[in-house]
């Protein structure tokens, strides 16, 4: 066994870790959070000529990552500084089900940074089910209302899942299309995010797409295995943030003439903390570790890291915001940020109770 | 024992019950519900309705034009104010400095300020904590130096919550730097309005204005806005803070959350099925109605001892514990219970159409309630504090 990333993540690990440090401040990012559009283009391009989205295509695609531990590296950082740009949602996500479905072209413009995309998939009642699909497509014409689609905006295609037969719960029957965000019929209606960047309802009135896949499920459920793996990650990388400035906090700041981190009721749930954070970080290497294994084994992996973080995260960003007092409360500080980030993470991809159901029907299979 | 109200008190919910039908504005309710602000404007239409009954100040004795309730009474009130989502009473100058006026006041301070917090002519707001004294009140360094008839008031207060609306503040303050730190602090009442005074805002992680802070640079205080003696401004603090913990529990809050978490869960679906039936979630609500229900008769009992004129001392600290443990359990769910709607910010329209935000079940900004929430074990004593008294006295130490 060996724990060590390669050199090329290393490096990747190295020079993004740099650039946020330097270019992505707590004053930055709220400036950022405020701006209209949600996001900073320029952030968006600068990472991307880091090489933070190649990292997420294999070379076939046109990449030179693309494994596990490749995304697994970059969204730790992202959630590290807790970058609000939707490299998620856009990037890996929109990015991957193209590539399934050979969409080259688009892939290499969005590995260069200049392309916006946005998933519209949940419905405003599929709550975490993937094969909830009540949009419907006819005569090659779709019609539905799609749920809190992120980046919808922003986004120069949208990705629409559409039910071209079976039932509305069936995995067999949801078709992928392409559609242009100016294509008629189509209205999006967007708003910010509690954790910022922002979202949108987006409905379709007769709009007309380009059928991407007939087999839209088990594209997305590979795809949204590696986002949920991606998600652990950057929720791994905002809890490790957290548990940094808690920690810094417990040594600095005096009442009663000392440092509070001398209270042993502080410091051994400081303590219980820095264990929670091992736990999940293994948690995350087994989710990006199995990712190639057969569904089943790739699956119980990426739910029991979801449950795991899900709960540690809250114990984390609850713990951290009572542990400093009152500075935790306010939005210019930091841990603000962080906190919003690591529990809002808990309501994408299915919750800590989606996956621990998850986690005992596949176990049971 | 018995668990039941007696028919007087039973007479009197029935009394409060109506009350809040006939006279509670409806679009205030709405927005209490939906977790809105109601503003300066609203907040003081409220106090006035509730002065109009003679219910603004349940806690006064009557001689002071106060409703006297006993514990009972205003438990039963909280409580159904707590169902009909009525807005709270603010408590800065009507709970908490009208008991120190009245105990340690003088005449001129009584008959002046107490009608006006009933009439509703001034707005308080509660200068305590610094930057550097939190937990550890004490240690507060804001200084009051006496030039014949006016303190000179220099330093700064922080947290002071909607110190935006106020035009008087009360201040713990030093006036006396060489003696030990308990004995050296002085309760004053200042005006808002005094050149030198500056409120800059801060804003919370949830993205509201609630609190300040609060700058003085050389501002003149008359020497008769001392309340009580100089140097004795610690026991009416600690005074104020018995009162400061009225509704500590917050069992009514609890019990509305709890009511508006299981109407979302009912509506939302998981799997096919209602979340309500979904075991997991099922058994999270369970679990925390339990805990809610012990808890309601743990207030009663506490309440009933109070009322029979037994102090709460360390029992404050465990219901403030245990509730505030509660409530915020209650918040979760609630987050929880949304699944993705749990994300959008903000309960404005969206901009550019007149649509609300989405939110299926009208559950209100339920993940920035969650969020704001966190403050209830952090302020009015932090639990750890609240612990550390609990542990003190129960462990031998008196308190
Ligand atoms: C929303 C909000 C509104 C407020 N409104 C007001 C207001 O209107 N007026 C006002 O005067 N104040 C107000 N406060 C201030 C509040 O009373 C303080 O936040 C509180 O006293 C804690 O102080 P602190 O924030 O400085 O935290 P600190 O005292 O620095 O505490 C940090 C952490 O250390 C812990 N700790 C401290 N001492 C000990 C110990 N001995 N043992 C174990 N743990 C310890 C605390 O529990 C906490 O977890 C408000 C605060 C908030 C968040």
């Amino acid at each position: 066994m060996n724990f060590d990333l390669t050199e090329e993540r290393q490096m990747l690990q190295d020079s993004l870790r740099r650039y946020l440090r330097e270019k992505y401040s707590t004053a930055t990012r709220n400036e950022i959070l405020e701006r209209p559009n949600g996001m900073s283009e320029e952030v968006w391009t600068q990472l991307a000529e880091l090489g933070v989205i190649g990292a997420m295509f294999t070379e076939e695609q046109g990449g030179f990552g693309g494994a596990g531990f490749d995304i697994a590296v970059v969204f730790e950082e992202l959630g590290r500084a807790g970058v609000i740009e939707p490299f998620m949602d856009s990037a890996l996500i929109g990015g991957r089900i193209l590539a399934a479905c050979d969409k080259t072209d688009l892939v290499e413009e969005m590995i260069g940074g200049g392309l916006q995309l946005a998933v519209a998939h949940g419905e405003p009642t599929s709550r975490y089910d993937m094969s909830h699909v009540r949009t419907s497509v006819d005569g090659g014409k779709l019609n539905g209302r799609k749920a809190v689609v992120m980046n919808a905006e922003n986004a120069d295609h949208l990705i629409v899942s559409a039910r071209a037969s079976g039932d509305v719960a069936d995995e067999a029957g949801i078709a992928l299309y392409l559609v242009a965000k100016d294509a008629a019929g189509l209205t999006i209606q967007g708003y910010p995010l509690l954790a910022g960047g922002r979202a949108a309802e987006v409905t379709l009135d007769g709009v007309e797409g380009e059928l991407l896949t007939e087999d839209g499920f088990a594209v997305l459920s590979d795809v949204m295995a590696l986002a949920t793996m991606a998600q652990c990650a950057e929720t791994l990388g905002a809890m490790d943030t957290a548990t940094r400035l808690t920690n810094d906090y417990l040594g600095t700041r005096k009442q009663f003439g000392r440092p509070i981190g001398t209270f042993q009721a502080l410091a051994h749930r400081m303590a219980d903390m820095l264990i929670e954070m091992e736990q999940a970080r293994s948690a995350v290497i087994n989710a990006a570790g199995n990712l190639r294994e057969e569904t089943r084994i790739r699956d119980m992996n990426i739910s029991a890291a979801k449950n795991l973080l899900g709960r540690a995260g809250r114990l984390i960003a609850e713990e951290s915001i009572q542990m400093h007092g009152g500075i935790a409360m306010t939005q210019e500080y930091e841990l603000a940020h962080i906190a919003k980030r690591i529990t809002m993470a808990d309501h994408r991809f299915g919750d800590t109770d989606h996956h621990l159901e998850r986690f005992i029907a596949l176990s049971a299979a | 024992m018995d668990l039941s109200y007696t028919d007087e008190e039973l007479a009197f919910r029935d009394e409060v019950r109506a009350f809040m039908r006939d006279e509670l504005p409806k679009e205030m309710s709405d927005k209490i519900r939906l977790g809105d602000e109601l503003g300066k404007e609203g907040q003081e239409k409220w106090h006035a309705i509730l002065n109009s009954k003679g219910w603004l100040a349940p806690n006064w004795p009557k001689k002071f034009g106060g409703a006297e309730w006993n514990a009972v009474q205003r438990h039963i009130f909280e409580e159904e104010a707590a169902a009909h989502h009525a807005p709270r009473i603010v408590p800065f100058g009507l709970s908490m400095l009208a008991p120190v006026l009245q105990k340690f006041g003088s005449k001129e301070q009584q008959d002046y300020w107490l009608p006006r917090l009933l009439e509703g002519k001034d707005w308080w707001c509660q200068g305590y904590s610094e930057p550097g004294a939190g937990s550890d009140l004490a240690s507060l360094k804001t200084r009051a130096v006496r030039e014949g008839d006016h303190y000179i008031v220099n330093g700064q207060k922080t947290w002071t919550t909607l110190g935006q609306h106020a035009n008087m503040i009360f201040c713990l303050v030093r006036t006396d730097p060489d003696v030990k730190q308990q004995e050296g602090i002085s309760f004053l009442l200042i005006d808002m309005n005094t050149p030198g005074i500056e409120v800059r805002p801060i804003i919370l992680l949830d993205g509201t204005h609630e609190v300040n802070e609060v700058f003085f640079d050389d501002v003149k205080v008359p020497v008769e806005n001392l309340v009580g003696e100089e140097n004795k401004g610690w026991t009416y603090a600690k005074y104020l803070l018995t009162h400061e913990r009225t509704n500590i529990a917050g069992v009514g809050f609890s019990q509305a959350g709890l009511n508006t978490v299981k109407r979302i869960a009912r509506a939302e679906m998981a799997g096919g099925k209602p979340l309500m039936a979904n075991p997991h979630f099922a058994a999270r609500v369970a679990q925390v109605e339990i805990d809610l229900k012990a808890m309601a008769t743990s207030n009663m009992r506490i309440i009933s001892a109070a009322a029979a004129g037994g102090a709460p001392g360390v029992e404050a600290s465990m219901l403030k514990v245990k509730g505030t443990i509660i409530r915020q359990e209650i918040n979760d769910l609630a987050r929880r219970a949304v699944g993705p709607y749990a994300m959008p910010f903000a309960s404005e329209a969206i901009e550019g159409s007149n649509e609300a935000l989405p939110d299926p079940h009208e559950a209100g900004p339920v993940a920035a309630q969650y969020f704001n929430n966190r403050k209830l074990s952090i302020f009015g004593g932090s639990n750890e504090i609240q612990r550390g008294i609990i542990a003190k006295v129960m462990m031998g130490g008196g308190q």
